[in-house]
């Protein structure tokens, strides 16, 4: 019988620790206990017989850390081989007459991914295929995931272990007291991830005791359709003679499993401290328990890397404002590269309120599959939203979504057959919920009716793949209603019937309704109103709109979801009192400038960003730009540039300055054209190899970059190569690099030998905690900055 | 003999100002504005409850043969390392964490604002070597009333203590599993406010 048959009408029983029991037996600290496969077989095979014989029907192979980052590959092989043979050798050893079979565990890499770690995700997943194929290879009835305490991590042994075999896939995280694992995720946003990719079942292992893992458990059964696993420590550890005892006994422990049991958990074993007689009592304990059936549950999630959002009677903000459609700034950053301004679009969006961020970076002439696959990347390093993969290219949708960490929204599918036959089995591999239109061939249907055909075409199709119509969103699409008048009126009608009849959510973006209109943000937020009411789960909208917001929030308070109206009165107090500049600028109290010589230098002086970019807006009204910028934005930078060199002004005063003066300049560059930046001095800045550090390097970038300096920025981790790529390519004078770790100084030297060799014109600045002016002679830098401000001078004698 | 290795979870420790505008590079209290002080509230603010203070450890027998120091798991040669450890037969080996959410928040503003990333790095220094100190604090307790004294923490890469011991660090506390702590090739921890050191434990005073 299939395990995924048995687990079906049956509590499936895991084994227990393994670590532990081989200390016990002379495992050293820090020796690798996957060698004891080959060196040590017999005392393998003996704790795998003993959990048999205890009435395991699942063993797991000595393979926790059997990866290829820390065994060779010829190695690896024999250590995997040698690891089934030993339980294959127990299984058959035991005289236990419970199914069993044997399980290929699969722990975590001990690294940590890019971009908070070194790893890459397209690495981690082929270094956990290695394994899995050779799982395959020697015969494992199943792989075991354990103990991830990353999601992204998580998500690349998944993908690993179903794109290199047919065999059903477990997978168990590690939670922490918090109830969330080490990187943040709540079983929520697991269970969203990890059955969306099709996982065989699902749980929790190690950390804990049972007790204390309960709340998580909990969590697991209340989201999941898939069986729920359960492997607990033994409780805490503590020293006993020598030896590693932990807090919760046999009998204690198989009581506190008993109860999860009841409540639906299916596959239940131990973790650290845990022995055999753990298992047989929880046999004991369990076995006249008529398991409670797996309901399948019908919640419609997204997720991120932290958290699940649910979609519900609570309507979804989904900001609309990563897409270059009708935005000249958004396409200039797409054209340059400019990811900071995709972030800064992501992060405010996030201050206003949305619970998801759409991101659409489709333009002719840039490579969408690599941006759309970076904004996603640098997104979720970020922002804890989930996002909304908008794109109608499907190589890039693969790709994004193969790095997305977590359940992402797909917009979108729609009716018309190439479409559903390219986005459902990337739907299916990857997870998501998608954003299906109501269209087809035909183009959009006039009626409602027609709409709701070609809705339950799509339910239909998606059945074949084995998606299910709760991971289906329905947009009945917002045609302008100044080109047809009824246009809104039957998109209304059509979320009541696709809600009634087939019983999916719906979705609307909703700033198309208006198009061609004046005051648009009126009928905007009307036709949300409207929307709401026929019972729109999500809107695709622009969170500056004060109306849109608005109308969000009083619908909370009155359907009821939002207790005393606290949100709705502590939005209605933060709304200002009027939206003009000038009123904008005198709800910002500002003080007295007395004893400054103008009010724009005492902004930036004293670092207040909001209000020197609206004195800026102001004044470029009636002085030309570039007057603002000799006498008041420069004077003032010296006048905090001079008081650092001289200690009077320290850093955070100096960055806060420089941030007021930059959006200063912001205001400035709107009324200038963009070609201007091609008589500035070039920089390139790098964080070298090896080194994740950046705030040094950033804070240089942003003073030189006040300083007139166009800065060409190539971030942290960077190559010696790559470095001298782009000196070579922009021909920059100035070379500034940044190290702060003695490791990694260096590649700092290598850097600056192949910069002599191949682009022997350029001055190298460096700079970083471990430097000091002897070090940089030593490895031949041209200058050594100890700050910031060092480094413009510096630059200033060279442009 | 089996190494215990037990894993702590602490509160937040009481919030250091003065310590978190030194890491900032504010040398003395007039030299932070007003607007600096909002600043760093608001950052204060958007990480509560966002961080882990998380420690894993275990004691060690160790021996010294002239300037190399043994432990079961390395024998190291180091004349630092033998000066702090002389006289003790144990270490405390730990590593500590507050955990990565801090990191994101340092690279989401690192983008939007250096002054706020400026500032979070230097919560996050702060905060460690608070929780450092309460875990130090924990053992000395625990230590003394044993009988026993405490040697300052010694950390790899102090002295002529290669950073690349921490391999073995690793190893031995398996801190990836117990608190979430990697290491990468450089040798660099993520999350980056974080620290492993070694505690040495004498029967005298030092």
């Amino acid at each position: 019988m299939k395990i995924n048959e048995y687990i079906k009408n049956n509590v499936l029983y895991l084994d227990g620790g393994m670590g532990t029991l081989l200390q016990e037996r002379g495992l050293m600290p820090g020796e690798l206990p996957e060698r004891w496969n080959i060196s040590r077989p017999e005392v393998i095979t003996d704790i795998h017989r003993a959990y048999y014989d205890a009435g395991s029907n699942v063993v797991n192979t000595n393979t926790f850390g059997a990866n290829t980052l820390k065994f060779s590959k010829e190695e690896l092989d024999e250590i995997v081989r040698a690891a089934i043979e030993n339980a294959h050798r127990a299984m058959s050893e035991s005289s236990g007459t419970q199914k069993k079979w044997v399980a290929l565990d699969i722990g975590p890499t001990g690294r940590m991914l890019k971009p908070y770690g070194d790893l890459d995700f397209e690495d981690a997943v082929s270094v956990f295929a290695e394994t899995v194929k050779l799982g395959v290879k020697y015969g494992a009835d199943l792989v075991f995931i354990e103990t991830m305490n990353d999601s992204y991590e998580t998500k690349a042994a998944l993908l690993a272990a179903k794109e290199n075999c047919e065999l059903p896939v477990f997978v168990s995280n590690a939670y922490g007291e918090d109830g969330k694992l080490m990187t943040g995720a709540t079983p929520a946003a697991m269970v969203a991830m990890l059955e969306g990719m099709g996982a065989d079942a699902i749980g929790v292992n190690c950390s804990l005791g049972p007790k204390m893992l309960s709340g998580v458990v909990e969590e697991y059964l209340k989201y999941s359709s898939t069986p729920v696993i359960l492997k607990p420590n033994a409780g805490l550890p503590r020293a006993m003679d020598g030896k590693t005892v932990y807090d919760v006994l046999p009998d204690e422990f198989s009581k506190d499993v008993a109860s999860l049991v009841k409540l639906g958990v299916r596959a239940v074993g131990g973790c650290c401290g845990t022995t055999p007689e753990y298992i047989s009592a929880t046999v004991m304990e369990t076995k006249d328990i008529v398991p409670a059936k797996i309901e399948k549950k019908h919640y419609s999630t997204v997720s991120s890397y932290t958290h699940a959002v649910v979609f519900g009677n609570e309507p979804i903000l989904i900001g609309e404002r990563i897409n270059p459609t009708g935005k000249k700034r958004f396409k200039q950053a797409l054209v340059e590269n400019d990811i900071d301004y995709i972030l800064k679009e992501g992060i405010s969006q996030q201050e206003r309120g949305v619970h998801i961020l759409d991101v659409n970076v489709g333009l002719p002439d840039i490579d969408e599959v690599a941006m759309l696959t970076t904004a996603v990347c640098e997104l979720q390093a970020i922002i804890d939203l989930p996002l909304q993969i908008d794109t109608t290219n499907v190589t890039a949708l693969e790709a994004a979504l193969r790095r997305y960490n977590g359940k992402a929204m797909i917009n979108s599918v729609n009716g018309k057959k190439e479409s559903m036959d390219s986005v459902f089995p990337l739907a299916k591999k990857y997870g998501g919920y998608i954003v299906a239109l109501t269209l087809d061939e035909s183009g959009i249907p006039e009626t409602a009716e027609q709409r709701l055909e070609i809705a339950e075409r799509i339910v239909k199709e998606a059945e074949r793949y084995g998606i299910d119509k709760k991971d289906i969103i329905f947009d009945t699409l917002a045609m302008t209603v100044s080109a047809e008048r009824y246009a809104a009126k039957e998109t209304l009608r059509a979320l009541g019937m696709i809600r009634e009849k087939i019983g999916c959510r719906t979705s609307l973006g909703i700033s198309n309704v208006s198009f061609g209109l004046p005051e648009r943000d009126v009928v905007n937020a009307t036709f949300f109103a409207l929307a709401l009411n026929e019972g729109l789960s999500a809107a695709i909208m622009n969170p500056y709109s004060a109306e849109m917001m608005k109308i969000y929030h009083s619908y909370r308070a009155l359907c009821g979801l939002d207790e005393n109206c606290a949100n709705y009165i502590s939005f209605a107090q933060s709304l200002p009192k009027s939206a003009s500049v000038s009123q904008g600028r005198a709800a910002c109290e500002m003080p007295s400038y007395k004893e400054y010589s103008s009010e724009l230098q005492m902004a930036i002086i004293k670092g207040l960003k909001e209000q020197a970019a609206l004195i800026t807006a102001e004044l470029v009204k009636s002085t030309d730009a570039l007057e603002v910028v000799q006498n008041d934005i420069i004077p003032a930078l010296n006048t905090v540039g001079t008081g650092f060199e001289q200690k009077t002004v320290y850093l955070p005063q100096l960055l806060m300055s420089a941030e007021a003066a930059k959006s200063a300049f912001e205001e400035i560059k709107k009324l200038m054209s963009t070609d201007g930046a091609a008589d500035k001095c070039k920089v390139v800045l790098a964080t070298v190899k090896g080194d994740i550090h950046d705030i040094g390097k950033n804070i240089v970038k942003l003073i030189m970059q006040n300083y007139g300096f166009e800065v060409i920025d190539l971030g942290r981790d960077i190559a010696p190569e790559h470095i001298v790529e782009s000196v070579v390519k922009t021909h920059a004078p100035i070379v500034a690099l940044s190290a702060l770790m003695t490791t990694t100084v260096p590649a700092m030297e290598e850097s600056i030998k192949q910069l002599r060799v191949s682009a022997p014109w350029c001055k190298v600045i460096v700079g970083g905690a471990v430097l000091n002016r002897e070090y940089a002679e030593a490895i031949g830098a041209d200058k050594y900055a100890a700050d910031a401000m060092e480094a413009v001078r510096y630059a200033q004698t060279l442009c | 003999m089996s190494i215990t290795v037990y894993t702590k979870t602490y509160d937040a420790p009481a919030l250091d100002l003065r310590e978190i505008l030194r890491y900032a590079g504010i040398k003395n209290d007039a030299g932070a504005s007003d607007e600096i002080f909002m600043m760093l509230r608001s950052c204060i603010g958007e990480i509560a409850g966002k961080l882990t203070y998380k420690v894993c450890y275990c004691e060690l027998p160790v021996r010294q043969i002239g300037s190399d120091v043994e432990f079961s798991f390395a024998r190291i040669h180091s004349a630092s390392l033998a000066k702090n450890l002389t006289g003790c037969e144990s270490v405390i080996l730990f590593s500590a964490t507050v955990g990565s959410q801090l990191d994101r928040a340092i690279a989401k503003y690192s983008s939007v604002s250096p002054t706020k990333a400026l500032l979070l790095q230097a919560i996050g220094a702060e905060r460690i070597e608070s929780l450092c100190e309460a875990f130090c604090s924990d053992i000395k307790k625990e230590k003394r009333a044993q009988g026993y004294q405490m040697r300052p923490r010694f950390s790899a890469g102090y002295g002529d203590v290669a950073l690349s011991l921490q391999k073995d660090i690793f190893a031995v506390l398996d801190c990836h599993k117990r608190i979430g702590l990697t290491l990468n090739e450089s040798m660099l921890m993520s999350p980056s406010k974080s620290v492993t050191a070694f505690i040495g434990i004498s029967a005298n005073k030092e």
